[in-house]
């Protein structure tokens, strides 16, 4: 089983909240849940919307249709009526609702409720909201104990508030009473061991365990979730979130913070990230470790700026000027994105190069439940010399040759009687700046040589989910990992042999994988975005021409239906 | 006593016979090894330029870095170590053209950094265009019909800003600029030197001679924590140019007090283990 439920309304009228509380309820009941947000670049007004789905299975994408729509406002109603299913309820905000909507959902129920008046009677108009949480889980068959805890929790720093947030859950499960429609819902036990999270706190949190002590960017939607978590916490941490005043200096303060030894990290969207793209650059050539996180939004330019998109791809895979070796990882789901961030942050200390990792607003924002991470398997990588190491160190050399191109790093400071210098010049073993052409070819090789040992050493093929022996192979990468995980399903429910392929480290590219599984099956590649950017780097990096590009444009993030029937009509059929 | 030798001083290097960096340069060796610093304990970040090149003919911790971005970087070692001291080099067009951005907000921040600017008036290494802070008058190759620019003010700006350290020093003018650059290390806080430094090569109006005749040591009746003074004095320029400390305020908190989190502990001699982080994930269940 599984339901989908969506509220709507304007910006400004407490929708985040209301996600949240009803997201917190659900998932602390037990359910498998699975939010995604629609806003608009603008502080209030416009037209807002989130989908929370949940059930008593995993879930991993949002679907279109819907068996409740909460509507705070009427346009709501004429933007989401369609997609309400015709046994579904639309709870509206207002006292009567005639006419031409009225004619056209004439067999939805349509729960109609002054929440507003409720809210002002109990004492403060702001709990509105609260009075349809109440409805909600009326019709839902479910009770208020839950549903109290998370409130009591929310608003604990507030007791008059919370009373009331408590009258008006109460308030509205009573008026629910007379609507006709119900729901049942199956059976689920709270599951201990889970956690809520979205993809932006899964990349703060991987950051925070991997030790980073140092995060600085420019906020940008929709990257400055992962700031704001840290900064959140930077108190308890003991760590430094510090806002920069453009992502140039942003990421310089972090590469500042590296040399000095502390792990760094910065993020951006698509346009702060262009404006990181010389330090980039120097990263590689100073074999600074970094973390840079690109949480993608739709292009060119600023283009729309609440939206996602996977289009940063090729751009990330060759920013910065001038051959160097960086690594890019696109995370998957909001899981990956916490083992990944952790990942990242050892393999650019390892390899001391420029990690970037791809997130996007559908994955930053889509608040799931995932097994509470382990903790306990989780080593640090420490890719600095030793404190013992250091002090018998006269002629430090910060670029040192060796067979695998990674020089011993110091932190100035940890030699006593020795300095460390880094250049974005090339230079020599000690940092100097040279012109001369034998140094210049073995420094370029030396920084190259790292990538080869992480490609033996460390790079992750995909991961391959469905049988051997498959007619139909997707192909994916980064965050349309859940989508397409349920789409396979479907496809596998009409009988289809369908394998998936998903990517997280896309450059350097594994290919041993791909290529394992690319002959037979017929290929079709989904990406978020309007060229196929990761097909053509396929395509350029093995030769390999994928069959069927499917791809999505408009901002908003695949479905897994939609994926399903595109692979019926276009590929199948 | 530290020997000031220990810094190589007399490094070879690529500047011009005669320029004002290597004058710039002894100073500097000579004012560490008179604070008892060893080059460990001392680290210098800079951008693009000849005065960029300065960690490499000075044996310090050195951070080369990108055109205009010495500030950043700096402010990122402050953070990680405040036992270390912090020294940002840079030119006129590294920090007033490319990094006016980074200088505008390192005031506010106010950092524990000593910032000294080789002020030559002139881009040399990319042979001689205008800087943010050349005369009107001069013409250059890029420039043929003279600047279209008014000269930027770096003294009256970082007064302005609420710097709580400005000063004007000359290389001519060698245990000035000595006793400057010990005050400004000295500071608590960001110390900004505006360091005249005459380019021998592309700079033919603001030569030794032109400043030797016009710079003036401000005497021991001016007050330099009075700000209208300093703003006054900061706009004297022309026949009579004062060098000395303009502005100075004491007692404003630096970066690192705004962050009581970190207070004095030395971030990057800590490492904390993964499993320290339960809270984390706990507070999400």
């Amino acid at each position: 089983m599984d339901f989908n439920l969506v509220i709507a309304g304007e910006a400004g009228q407490g929708l985040n909240t209301l996600n949240f509380v009803l997201s917190k309820i659900l998932f602390k009941s037990g359910f498998h849940i699975y939010s995604t947000k629609n806003y608009e670049s603008r502080v209030r007004g416009g037209h807002n919307f989130m989908k929370i789905r949940f059930g008593d299975e995993k879930i991993t994408a949002p679907k279109d249709e819907q068996d409740i729509l909460l509507a705070l406002n009427k346009a709501s109603i004429e933007i989401h009526q369609d997609y309400v299913k015709d046994d579904g309820i639309m709870i509206y905000n207002g006292e009567s609702y005639e006419g031409e909507l009225r004619e056209k959902n004439q067999d939805k129920e349509i729960f109609s409720l002054e929440a507003a008046l409720i809210a002002q009677d109990i004492g403060n108009g702001r709990v509105a909201n609260t009075v349809f949480v109440g409805v909600l889980l009326k019709l839902l068959g479910m009770n208020l104990k839950i549903a109290e805890e998370v409130l009591d929790e929310y608003f604990r720093r507030a007791e008059d508030i919370k009373q009331m947030n408590i009258d008006a859950l109460h308030k509205g499960y009573e008026k629910a009473e007379v609507a006709k429609r119900r729901f049942e819902m199956p059976e689920v036990t709270p599951r201990d061991n889970q956690i809520l999270i979205n993809g932006n706190q899964a990349i703060g949190m991987g950051a925070a365990v991997a030790g980073v002590q140092f995060y600085s960017a420019y906020p940008m939607t929709p990257a400055t979730g992962v700031m704001n978590y840290l900064a959140k916490r930077q108190n308890d941490l003991g760590i430094v979130v510090e806002q920069a005043e453009d992502e140039i200096a942003a990421i310089m303060m972090a590469l500042g913070g590296s040399y000095s030894g502390i792990r760094s990290m910065t993020g951006s969207s698509g346009g702060g990230f262009a404006l990181m793209t010389e330090a980039v650059s120097f990263a590689g050539i100073a074999e600074l470790p970094i973390v840079i996180v690109d949480v993608q939004r739709p292009g060119p330019a600023t283009g729309l700026p609440t939206r996602t998109e996977q289009a940063d791809l090729l751009f990330t895979i060759n920013a910065g000027h001038g051959d160097f070796p960086k690594m890019v990882i696109a995370v998957k789901d909001a899981e990956d994105a916490f083992y990944q961030t952790f990942r990242a942050v050892n393999l650019a200390e390892k390899y001391q190069i420029p990690v970037i990792l791809l997130s996007d607003q559908f994955l930053a924002d889509a608040e799931v439940n995932v097994d509470a991470f382990d903790l306990e398997e989780l080593e640090n990588y420490n890719g600095f010399i030793s404190d013992k190491e250091a002090k018998n160190i006269t002629d430090y050399r910060r670029y040192a040759f060796s067979d695998d191109g990674v020089s011993p790093m110091a932190y100035p400071g940890q030699l006593e009687d020795d300095i460390v210098l880094i250049d974005s010049d090339e230079h020599d073993e000690h940092g100097h700046i040279i012109e001369d052409a034998e140094t210049r070819v073995k420094m370029v090789d030396k920084r190259f040589d790292k990538i080869d040992k992480l490609i033996m050493e460390d790079l992750e093929e995909p991961e391959y989910v469905g049988p051997e022996n498959i007619d139909y192979l997707l192909i994916g990468w980064g965050s349309t990992y859940g989508p397409l995980q349920e789409a396979r399903e479907l496809l596998e429910q009409d009988g289809h042999d369908v394998g998936l392929l998903t990517f997280s480290d896309v450059w350097p590219l594994p290919i041993e994988e791909l290529e394992d599984k690319i002959d037979g099956p017929t290929s079709i590649i989904v990406e978020n975005n309007g060229t196929a950017q990761f097909s053509r780097l396929i395509s350029a990096e093995t030769g390999i021409m994928i069959n069927h590009e499917l791809v999505k444009y408009n901002g908003r993030p695949f479905t897994a239906h939609e994926i399903y029937e595109a692979i019926q009509e276009e590929v199948i059929d | 006593m530290v020997n000031p030798e220990i810094y190589e001083p007399n490094r070879e290097t690529a500047w011009c016979p005669g320029c004002g960096d290597i004058p710039l340069r002894q100073c500097l060796a000579e004012v560490l090894a008179e604070l008892e610093l060893k080059p460990s304990q001392v680290t210098m970040f800079t951008g693009i330029g000849q005065a960029a090149k300065m960690p490499h003919y000075i044996k310090v911790n050195g951070f080369n870095g990108l055109h205009g971005r010495a500030l950043p970087p700096a402010i990122g070692m402050r953070l990680a170590n405040p036992e270390m001291k912090v020294i940002v080099e840079s030119g006129d067009g590294d920090t007033y053209a490319e990094g006016g951005n980074h200088i505008l907000h390192n005031i506010r921040r106010n950092p524990d950094i000593a910032h000294f600017v080789h002020n030559n008036q002139i881009y040399g290494l990319t042979k001689g265009q205008a800087s943010p802070t050349s005369e009107e008058t001069l013409t250059t190759s890029t420039q043929p019909n003279g600047i279209t620019q008014r000269p930027f003010n770096p003294v009256k700006f970082a007064i302005a800003m609420g710097a709580t350290f400005v000063a004007r020093s000359f290389v001519g003018k060698k245990e000035h600029l000595k006793a400057m650059m010990k005050a400004a290390i000295n500071h608590k806080g960001y110390a900004l030197i505006d360091i005249l430094q005459p380019c021998v090569s592309f700079n033919k109006i603001n030569t030794y001679q032109w400043y030797m005749k016009r710079v003036y040591e401000l005497g021991d009746d001016y007050n330099s924590t009075d700000y209208h003074d300093a703003i006054k004095k900061a706009d004297e320029w022309g026949d009579n140019i004062p060098i000395g400390i303009i502005y100075k305020a004491e007692g404003v908190p630096i970066f690192r007090d705004r962050h009581p989190q970190i207070g004095d502990r030395v971030l990057v001699k800590e490492k904390k283990h993964p499993r320290e982080f339960q809270a984390l994930i706990d507070e999400l269940k």
